[in-house]
């Protein structure tokens, strides 16, 4: 069964249609890259599945949850959206790292406060969070970042605050892991480290949905592409198969132009 | 008349300053906040009615509304106010209120969107999110801004002398109505002091938060 569903999903900007029926479906352990120019409305699309935007039309299935579907009246509780939202995560493509906390802290704050809602909360307080900063840290050393982690976010490189940033939204143990163009904001001599680390998640098979403009990148480490043109996926396969045969004109003309 | 004693008279004349000053800081730092919330309300009549209200205190002198809080009550309901110090810390802490949700409200607004989505993609809740993540940068943010006012806040303390409280300025005043000048000018010193402290006092907070862009 799928793990990630998404169908007819429709979403407009002020009159203007950025979504225009969208329907993909994605496979437990499988990459997705999505492709395409700016403004085809890839990032739309993503903050649509994360819940950063609400669609106005369609249906998105993650792990076995309806977390949108607007022929359904029935209203989501909070708590039934923050299950939802804790079952995807999102990479941002500018990291927004929390500037005031350090390297554990920001990886470990969510934790903590989720923390407070169980019941042994007030009882096992110090036994709850040394356990939070021991898996915390045990994910930041797989990065390669155990010597950073009372560094502040000002005082790391742009790969080490997006490696960070990936340990962040890995620890909530999401079923999926969105990245919005997470190497865009870096400078290329660090992009490696990034897709390095993304290349290993794919190998211990995480789900990941990656928007991303490395073409080669995106080939070696996607089992499937989509590519998105003016609000619909104009074409969409095996990555090899798309990259090395685009069958319409304008994922031609794209490829062309990214090469 | 000696210059000790003299000194003295206008050191129990600043305390009032310090005290109407002290008083203003207490309350209006955190009914400052409670005006930003208005004023950024998605309410649109409690949004409207905040600024309004913010509009009616800035766009009026200090003096005024001394005036107003100290004689209203008495004039048109019947209830005299009893306390000098008290009308004026009203004034003081309502103006200063809404200068500060204006400094709030631009600290808030200069966070980027980003960190209330990375708080909302981590599963965290609006609350927590702003008590926890935003607040602390909009701290950062704001302390230059804080300084500047609370340095204007120091010398308009002697503003209350309209409505009879014998701040340092108007005990220098006495003097002055005895034919002795300098002691309106010595009163500087004074201000020069507290604002010296504040100064250095904003320095060294400024340093604390430098730990963080």
């Amino acid at each position: 069964m799928a793990i990630l569903e998404v169908k007819d999903l429709h979403k407009q900007f002020e009159g203007f249609q950025v979504l225009k029926g969208i329907n993909f479906e994605l496979e437990k352990g499988q990459v997705m890259s999505i492709i395409g120019s700016s403004g085809s409305g890839k990032t739309t699309l993503l903050r649509c599945i994360t819940q950063l935007e609400t669609a106005d039309q369609g249906m998105i299935m993650v792990d076995g949850s309806i977390t949108f579907d607007s022929a359904s009246k029935k209203k989501l509780s909070s708590e039934e959206k923050r299950k939802n939202q804790l079952k995807t995560g999102l990479v941002f493509q500018s990291f927004n790292l929390f500037p005031q906390y350090n390297v554990l802290e920001n990886v470990t704050l969510a934790m903590k406060l989720a923390a407070e809602r169980r019941p042994d909360f007030k009882e096992n307080k110090k036994e709850i969070y040394e356990e939070i900063d021991d898996k915390a840290k045990v994910l930041i050393a797989k990065m390669g970042l155990s010597e950073k982690l009372k560094n502040y976010p000002c005082e790391l490189s742009g790969g080490q605050q997006q490696r960070v940033s990936i340990v962040r939204a890995m620890a909530l143990e999401p079923s999926i892991l969105f990245f919005d163009e997470p190497t865009s904001a870096l400078d290329p001599e660090l992009t490696g480290e990034v897709l390095k680390v993304i290349r290993e998640l794919a190998e211990e098979k995480m789900t990941m949905v990656i928007v991303t403009h490395e073409m080669d990148f995106a080939r070696e480490v996607s089992d499937k592409i989509i590519f998105m043109d003016q609000g619909i996926i104009a074409e969409s396969g095996s990555a090899d198969d798309l990259i090395n045969n685009p069958k319409t004109d304008r994922l031609k003309a794209f490829l062309s132009k990214v090469k | 008349m000696t210059f000790g004693k003299i000194t003295t008279d206008l050191l129990a004349g600043l305390g009032q300053n310090i005290e109407l000053f002290l008083l203003t800081l207490a309350f209006a730092l955190p009914l400052g906040l409670l005006i930003t919330f208005g004023s950024m309300s998605k309410f649109k009549p409690l949004k409207y009615l905040t600024k309004t209200f913010v509009w009616i205190i800035r766009g009026t002198p200090l003096m005024l509304q001394l005036f107003v809080v100290f004689y209203i009550p008495g004039l048109v309901f019947g209830y005299p106010m009893k306390s000098r110090m008290f009308a004026a810390a009203i004034a003081f802490i309502i103006n200063y209120a809404c200068y500060f949700s204006e400094i709030y409200r631009g600290g808030i607004e200069s966070i980027p969107n980003g960190q209330y989505e990375a708080g909302q993609v981590l599963g965290m809740t609006k609350s927590q999110t702003f008590f926890r993540v935003v607040l602390m940068q909009v701290v950062k943010r704001i302390i230059p801004p804080m300084g500047n006012e609370l340095l204007t806040l120091v010398k308009d303390t002697s503003l209350a002398r309209v409505i009879a409280i014998g701040e340092v300025i108007m005990a220098a005043e006495r003097y002055t109505a005895r034919g002795l000048i300098w002691p309106l000018f010595y009163t500087g010193v004074y201000f020069l002091a507290l604002c010296g402290i504040l100064t250095l006092l904003f320095g060294w907070i400024e340093k604390k938060f430098s730990y963080y862009r």
